[in-house]
C-alpha cells in the first residue's frame, strides 16, 4: 500500500509540451509574490490610517474606523474573495464591462489584491489601535503639554512607540498575508498553490508537488521574518522587556 | 457524517487508539494461531475488508449524476448504484453478510492519495481512466464515456470549437480538460484565454453571467450544469469533441483478487443488460434532489463499451 | 439579478449541522491553542537556550506554511505517523473531523504563542524584578504578576485571533470535512445557486463575528487598566 517518491517529476515537461513543471511552479511563485507585495502596501496604508483614527477623540472618525474594521474582518476571506470576483461586477455595470473586456488574469489579480489588501488592513488597524492604546496615558498628556497638535502627537510621540510594540503581531500579519495569497486560487488566479494542485492533478505526484510548495513558502516566510526581526532589533527602545539591556 | 461533542471526541480518539492497539495485538495472535484454518489466502483489499469487517467507499459530493449528495445528504448516483453491486459481491465472496460500508467523501485532488494510503478501498465517482493514472492506480471496466467539448449560450455565434478562436472561455481547475485545451490551442492554431473556476458550478456561473463565451468540460457534466440552470433552454452543447474519455471505478494497483471481483461484477451487469436500467434511472429520468432530467441518452461509444467490457485508459 | 431563497430554506438543517461543527472546532482549537500557545511563549522567553530554540523553530515553521498546506499534510501524515507509532499493519482511520481538530490546535498554538509573547513583553521589566524582590519564584511571578496582565492587555488581540480562527475553519473543505462554508458550498454546487449561498454565508458570518467583536469591546471597557 506504500508509494514511491519520484523527485525527477519537476524536470518533466507538461502534457502540452515546451514547459517544465518547475517552471510552472515558478510562474505561480511570481504571482504569489506580486499579490503579496501589492496587497501588503494596501493593507499597511489603510490599516495605519484606520487604526490611528480609531484612537482619536472624533466620534465620526472613530465610527468610520470601527465600521471599516468590522466589515472587512468579519467575513471569511474565502467568501470575500468570491464576492469581489463574482458578485461585485454583477452589481456595478461599468465594472462588469471592464472585467469582460480585460485580460482574465488582470481581473483576477485586481480582485485578489484589493480583497486581500482590505481584509488585512482591518487586522492591521486593530494592531495599530491596540499598540497606541497600550501606551501609558502620560505620553499623550505630555505631548499635549509641550504644545504638539494632534497630528504631531501621533507622528512624533504615539505612532513611533506603537509601531515598535506591535512588531511581533505585525510580523504575524505580514506572514499571514503571504500565506493568504493561496486563497486567491479560489478565483482561478494561477499562484503557487494553484500551480501546485494543478501539477498534482497532471502528474498524480501530490506529495512531491506539495513538498516543493511547502519549502518555497517556508523560504519566503523566513525571509520576511528575518527582515522584521532585524527591524525589531534596530528599533528597540531600552527599558521595555523587548528592549534588551 | 457525525459530529461528536468536542473534547469528548478527542478523548474518545485517544481511547480508541489504545483500544485499537489491543484489538490489533489480539487479532495478530489469532491470525498466527488460526492461519492454517483459511483454505484460500486472501490478499490486498479483500484481506483488509475481511480483517476490518468494513469496506470504505470514496464518493464525490457534487458529481451529478455519478456520485453526489441528495437532499438527505446521502451519497447517491449512477456510480454509487454500481458500487452497491460490488459491495454485494464482496459480501458473497467473503461469506459475511455483515460487512459494514463506510462512506468517505473525496475530491478530485485527494482521491488518489486517499486510495493509496488506504483511507478508501474503491472510488465511485467520475474519474477518467488514463494511461498516466494507471501508473498509480487501477480501474474497473469503463461504465461511462464522455466527450470533452464546450457549452455556449444558444444566442452566441459560436457553433464549432474552431469558433472559439479569440474568445475567453472558462474551464475547471485540476481537470483533464485544461491540458487538452492547451494542446488544441497549439495544434489547431486557436488562441483562447482561459479562466479557471474552482468547481464546475463556478465555471458555469461565468458563462451564465456572460463573463466568458464558452465553458469547456466533459459533456455530461455540462449537461448536469445546464439542467440545473434557471433557464436550461438558453444553453447548447457543441457536438464536436476534443477527446473521448472512459470513466470507471478506481482501485489500488497490484491487487489482482479485488480487481477480478470488480471486473466480474461490472462485466456481469453489462452482459446482462442490467446496466441500461441503472443508466436510464440516472441519465434519462428525473433525479433528486430537484427532479431535473439530464436527457442524456446512451452514446454509441458507451454502447460499444458495454458490449466489450474493458479497462483501457485514454492516452 | 434574481435571488432564489428556496436553496437556503430547503437546506437549513444541513447548514446548521455544518455550523455546529464549525463552532465546536473553533472552541476546542481556541482553548487548546491558548493553552499550548502560552506554554510555547514561556518556552520561547525561557533562559534555557535549547528549549527557546525548539519553541521558536516550531512557531516559525507553523507560521510559514499556508493553513491549506498544513491541513493537507496533517490529513495525509497523521494516519501514517500513527501507523508507525503503533507498529500497525495499516494506517488507522482517523477521519477528517478529528484530523481538523488536531491540525487547528497545533496550528493555532503558534499564533497564540506570538500574541502571548508580545503581551509578556509589554510588561515593564521592573515588575518582574519587583516580583523576584518580593521573594516570588519564577512560576509564581509569571502566574501571579506577568501572565494575568499580559493576558488582559492582549484580550482584544486574542479574541481577534479567535474570530480569525472561526473564519479559517472554512478551509477544512480541502479534506472534505463539512463545516458551515463547506455545507453551503456543497449545496450551492449541487443546485447551481452560488451567489445566493455565498451572500447568505457572508451575512451569517458577519452577524456572528460582529456580535462577538461588540462583546469584545464591551469586555475591554470593563477590564481596561487606567494608566
Amino acid at each position: 500500500m506504500g508509494f514511491s517518491l519520484d523527485w525527477s517529476v519537476f524536470l518533466q515537461e507538461l502534457p502540452e509540451g515546451g514547459v517544465y513543471y518547475w517552471e510552472m511552479l515558478l510562474s505561480g511563485l511570481w504571482w504569489t509574490l506580486g499579490v503579496a507585495a501589492c496587497s501588503w502596501l494596501i493593507a499597511m496604508f489603510f490599516g495605519s490610517i484606520v487604526g490611528t483614527i480609531r484612537t482619536t477623540r472624533s466620534q465620526p472618525l472613530v465610527f468610520f474606523g470601527n465600521a471599516w474594521v468590522e466589515l472587512f474582518r468579519n467575513i471569511p476571506l474565502l467568501v470575500q474573495m468570491f464576492l469581489w470576483y463574482f458578485v461585485l461586477p454583477e452589481v456595478i455595470p461599468p465594472l462588469k464591462r471592464w472585467v469582460v473586456a480585460a485580460d482574465p488574469a488582470e481581473a483576477q489579480f485586481l480582485s485578489a489584491t484589493l480583497c486581500l489588501g482590505l481584509f488585512t488592513s482591518a487586522r492591521i488597524a486593530e494592531q495599530v489601535r491596540a499598540g497606541i492604546q497600550s501606551l501609558p496615558r502620560g505620553q499623550r498628556d505630555a505631548a499635549q503639554a509641550i504644545g504638539l497638535d494632534t497630528v504631531q502627537m501621533y507622528r512624533f510621540v504615539l505612532l513611533p512607540m506603537a509601531y515598535r510594540i506591535i512588531i511581533p503581531p505585525l510580523t504575524s500579519e505580514t506572514m499571514n498575508l503571504i500565506k493568504n495569497t493561496s486563497i486567491a486560487l479560489t478565483i482561478g488566479l494561477a499562484e503557487l498553490t494553484f500551480r501546485t494542485r494543478e501539477m498534482g492533478e497532471y502528474t498524480f505526484r501530490f506529495f512531491e508537488a506539495f513538498t516543493a510548495a511547502t519549502l518555497i513558502y517556508i523560504a519566503i516566510a523566513m525571509t520576511a521574518n528575518r527582515v522584521m526581526a532585524v527591524i525589531e532589533r534596530r528599533t528597540a527602545v531600552p527599558g521595555y522587556i523587548a528592549g534588551g539591556k | 457524517m457525525q459530529h461528536r461533542a468536542g473534547l469528548s471526541a478527542f478523548a474518545a480518539f485517544i481511547k480508541e487508539i489504545t483500544l485499537k492497539r489491543l484489538i490489533r495485538i489480539s487479532l495478530a495472535a489469532f491470525v498466527v494461531l488460526a492461519a492454517p484454518a483459511f483454505a484460500q489466502t486472501l490478499t490486498g483489499t479483500l484481506a483488509k475488508i475481511r480483517d476490518t469487517g468494513t469496506i470504505t467507499i470514496g464518493h464525490r459530493e457534487a458529481s451529478i449524476p455519478f456520485s453526489y449528495l441528495d437532499d438527505k445528504q446521502q451519497a447517491v448516483g449512477y456510480a454509487m448504484d454500481i458500487c452497491a453491486r460490488v459491495v454485494d459481491a464482496v459480501k458473497a465472496e467473503l461469506k459475511n453478510p455483515n460487512i459494514k460500508v463506510a462512506l468517505q467523501p473525496v475530491t478530485s485532488a485527494n482521491r488518489i492519495p486517499l486510495l493509496q494510503n488506504g483511507s478508501i478501498d474503491i472510488e465511485c465517482g467520475s474519474t477518467t481512466n488514463s494511461v498516466d493514472r494507471q501508473k498509480q492506480v487501477a480501474f474497473g471496466p469503463t461504465y461511462f464515456v464522455i466527450n470533452v467539448t464546450a457549452a455556449v449560450k444558444k444566442s452566441s455565434p459560436i457553433k464549432t470549437l474552431a469558433d472559439l478562436n479569440g474568445r475567453t472561455i472558462s474551464t475547471t481547475a485540476g481537470t483533464t480538460a485544461v491540458p487538452l485545451l492547451k494542446k488544441y490551442e497549439k495544434t489547431g492554431n486557436v488562441d483562447v484565454k482561459e479562466i479557471y473556476g474552482k468547481d464546475h458550478s463556478e465555471s458555469f456561473l461565468l458563462l451564465v453571467d456572460d463573463r466568458v463565451s464558452a465553458f469547456v468540460m466533459d459533456d455530461v457534466l455540462l449537461a448536469g450544469q445546464i439542467a440545473n440552470a434557471r433557464n436550461p433552454g438558453d444553453f447548447v452543447i457543441i457536438t464536436e469533441s476534443l477527446r473521448t474519455e472512459p470513466y470507471s471505478v478506481m482501485l489500488r494497483r497490484e491487487d489482482p483478487q479485488f480487481k477480478a471481483l470488480v471486473d466480474r461484477t461490472l462485466g456481469g451487469l453489462m452482459k446482462s443488460g442490467e446496466i441500461e436500467k441503472l443508466y436510464a434511472r440516472w441519465f434519462t429520468s428525473s433525479i433528486p434532489p430537484r427532479n431535473v432530467n439530464l436527457n442524456f441518452p446512451i452514446t454509441p461509444a458507451l454502447r460499444e463499451a458495454f458490449k466489450n467490457p474493458n479497462d483501457k485508459g485514454v492516452q | 439579478m434574481q435571488f432564489d431563497t428556496t436553496v437556503i430554506t430547503g437546506s437549513l438543517p444541513y447548514l446548521w449541522q455544518g455550523m455546529q461543527y464549525t463552532l465546536q472546532l473553533t472552541a476546542i482549537s481556541a482553548l487548546g491553542g491558548l493553552f499550548f500557545g502560552t506554554l510555547l511563549a514561556l518556552a520561547r522567553l525561557s533562559p534555557i537556550k535549547p528549549l527557546a530554540l525548539i519553541a521558536a523553530g516550531y512557531v516559525n515553521l507553523m507560521r510559514s506554511i499556508p493553513l491549506v498546506l498544513v491541513i493537507f499534510w496533517f490529513f495525509f501524515l497523521v494516519p501514517l505517523l500513527l501507523q508507525a507509532a503503533l507498529g500497525a499493519e495499516r494506517p488507522p482511520q482517523v477521519g477528517a473531523e478529528r484530523t481538523a481538530i488536531i491540525t487547528f490546535i497545533m496550528f493555532e498554538a503558534a499564533y497564540f504563542c506570538e500574541i502571548m509573547r508580545a503581551g509578556i513583553q509589554s510588561i515593564p521589566r521592573g515588575q518582574v524584578y519587583s516580583a523576584y524582590a518580593l521573594g516570588l519564584t519564577y512560576s509564581q511571578s509569571m502566574r501571579l504578576v506577568v501572565l494575568p496582565q499580559a493576558f488582559r492587555n492582549m484580550i482584544p488581540v486574542l479574541l481577534t485571533q479567535t474570530i480569525i480562527l472561526f473564519q479559517d475553519t472554512s478551509l477544512v473543505y480541502v479534506i472534505s470535512a463539512t463545516d458551515f462554508v463547506g455545507a453551503a458550498a456543497k449545496i450551492a454546487q449541487r443546485d447551481g445557486r452560488l451567489i445566493e449561498m455565498y451572500v447568505f454565508v457572508a451575512l451569517v458570518y458577519f452577524v456572528i463575528c460582529f456580535t462577538l467583536s461588540l462583546a469584545v469591546r464591551q469586555l475591554q471597557r470593563k477590564i481596561a487598566v487606567i494608566r
